[in-house]
């Protein structure tokens, strides 16, 4: 196989040109899901084909690129894509988060400050934050186009009026500029005070729902809320077992068939930064 | 004294078909107008087009806004048209599948329109959730049941409250008591003639079925084919009808 078998990043030089595109208009209207045409990934949908793309056109050979799944440099997804880009981009890897120019994500924010320099890529299932309150597409577009959201509150009234709290703990809708109310991708709503006034750019990429969506560095990010339900940022009330963290997110591990259980950081790299540092939680070896 | 709405050559043809054609009429505030005539004749094709869901080919209808003052709504631009949709204007489907979401909770469906006006505090919400449930007599402790739950005439119901909790000035009914048995028929006008009467609402009223704009109408418009064919006072349109066809309409109603 030549090395011109693969065009830098998979994708050919024409797509990319299309997905910037896609990406500066949504830098240029926050919040605002801009249509793309979306290419087949030699992946399965779900396992991150808009997030792919994304990365895929914004990647240099000088980035250095770092892939999370659910916090975890080590899971199956973030593996593959990493070792994915090594081979089609041949960019340097990372696990460190602050070490990393290009970050893709499922489902989390790193707990690491980011920095301007920084691009993090989201993987989204569903753009469309309006979808299960309104399935027809066609609709929904036009109450963004109108700024007609009252039915997101009918959302949260309903999770108030069931369970006496808000109790969407992930995808928790926000509004971008004042303007477009947006699906975060399903990072938990702990996640979502970082979603505002951040300093790298953040993109989103839905590759079966064919839309990208973009927040500038430091865009005010507000998570929908009622006046007496205030928006409440929520993790497990526990230190990390590892590390012995008490304000980064939780994952709850099962240990046993007897009710035996730890919490640990779902952000290895910051787990395994603060073990280095001689931090230890009451679980650790 | 200036009419609420004012319909002035309303007309909308589906290709060669007519749909309505040249209506005009005038409502004045507190004023409850019938619409009545046999299938296809064109009263749901106008009410749609007075509520702004058709775009009609000619005419205009001009609504008296409350900041404005009269505006026709044909021209006016989307948003404004869907604001006023949201505020001084309510539709009530004949079907409340139709008008209601199904999936959301009786107090969500009520207060979608609150939140829908900017109303952000839950508190506030639920207290005018149940104070409308009340008011259409559904029991308070439904608030959280999902519709589904609910039977025709209580669905009915709740749409009803779902419409009229932002205070609208007129509201658009489409066969109200259609596909509902004639005690909870008499139940349902007994309430939205309440509403209307203490809300001092302005109602248009499409339906089939004479002994609601008996109940209901102070006024009736006749249609056939898309035209109007006699328009009065009700009980003057009712008890000595002019035209052929209200003759054969008056005379059709079976007896019992």
């Amino acid at each position: 196989m030549t090395d011109q078998a693969y065009n830098f990043a998979y994708l050919d030089e024409q797509t990319k040109r299309m997905i910037r595109h896609a990406i500066l208009k949504g830098l240029a209207i926050p919040g605002y899901q801009v249509p793309f045409a979306s290419r087949e990934m030699p992946m399965p949908y779900g396992w991150g084909t808009g997030g792919v793309q994304v990365s895929a056109a914004v990647l240099t050979p000088d980035d250095r690129f770092k892939v999370i799944d659910q916090g975890a440099d080590d899971t199956t997804n973030a593996v593959s894509i990493r070792s994915f880009f090594e081979r089609t981009a041949g960019v340097a890897t990372t696990t460190a988060t602050a070490e990393a120019t290009v970050i893709q994500t499922r489902h989390r924010i790193p707990e690491v400050p980011l920095s301007e320099g920084q691009i993090l890529v989201y993987q989204v299932p569903i753009p469309e934050p309006l979808r299960f309150l309104e399935p027809r597409e066609s609709e929904t577009r036009k109450m963004h186009s109108l700024e007609e959201y009252g039915l997101m509150h009918v959302k949260l009234y309903e999770d108030i009026s069931r369970h006496g709290h808000i109790a969407t703990s992930y995808a928790y809708p926000v509004k971008v500029e004042g303007r477009y109310v947006m699906d975060p991708s399903p990072i938990p709503k702990f996640d979502n005070p970082k979603l505002g006034d951040c300093a790298a750019i953040q993109l989103f990429g839905a590759g079966r729902e064919q839309r990208i969506y973009a927040l500038p560095p430091y865009s005010k990010v507000v998570s929908l809320d009622f006046e007496d339900h205030p928006f409440e940022a929520s993790k497990a009330d526990h230190p990390c077992g590892l590390c012995g963290s008490v304000d980064s997110y939780l994952d709850e591990v099962i240990t046993d068939d007897a009710g035996g259980r730890m919490f640990v950081c779902s952000d290895t790299d910051y787990c395994e930064t603060r073990q280095a540092q001689g931090h230890r939680g009451k679980d650790a070896a | 004294m200036t009419p609420l709405l004012s319909v002035q050559g309303v007309t909308k043809r589906y290709g060669a078909h007519i749909g309505c054609a040249d209506v005009s009429f005038d409502l004045y505030p507190g004023e409850v107008m019938g619409i009545v005539g046999e299938s296809g004749s064109g009263k749901s094709t106008l009410l749609n087009c007075l509520a702004g869901h058709l775009a009609p080919d000619a005419g205009r209808v001009i609504f008296d806004t409350r900041a404005d003052g009269p505006r026709d709504t044909v021209t006016m631009s989307e948003p404004e048209r869907r604001m006023l949709g949201r505020t001084d204007w309510a539709f009530v489907h004949q079907h409340a599948r139709d008008g209601l979401r199904m999936g959301v909770s009786a107090g969500g469906n009520v207060g979608e329109r609150l939140m829908a006006v900017g109303d952000r505090h839950y508190g506030n919400i639920r207290d005018k959730a149940i104070d409308w449930l009340e008011r259409v007599e559904i029991a308070p402790g439904r608030i959280d049941d999902r519709p589904t739950t609910f039977s025709g005439g209580m669905q009915q119901r709740l749409q009803i409250a779902r419409n009229l909790v932002t205070g609208p000035r007129l509201v658009f009914m489409d066969e109200p008591t259609g596909g509902l048995d004639v005690s909870v028929q008499a139940r349902l006008l007994d309430l939205l003639r309440g509403l209307v009467r203490d809300m001092g609402l302005s109602a248009i009223i499409v339906t089939h079925d004479l002994a609601v704009v008996r109940l209901l109408a102070d006024r009736l418009m006749v249609m056939k084919s898309g035209h109007v064919v006699e328009a009065g006072l009700t009980d003057q349109v009712l008890d000595d009808p002019q035209h052929a066809y209200t003759q054969l309409l008056v005379s059709s109603v079976l007896q019992v």
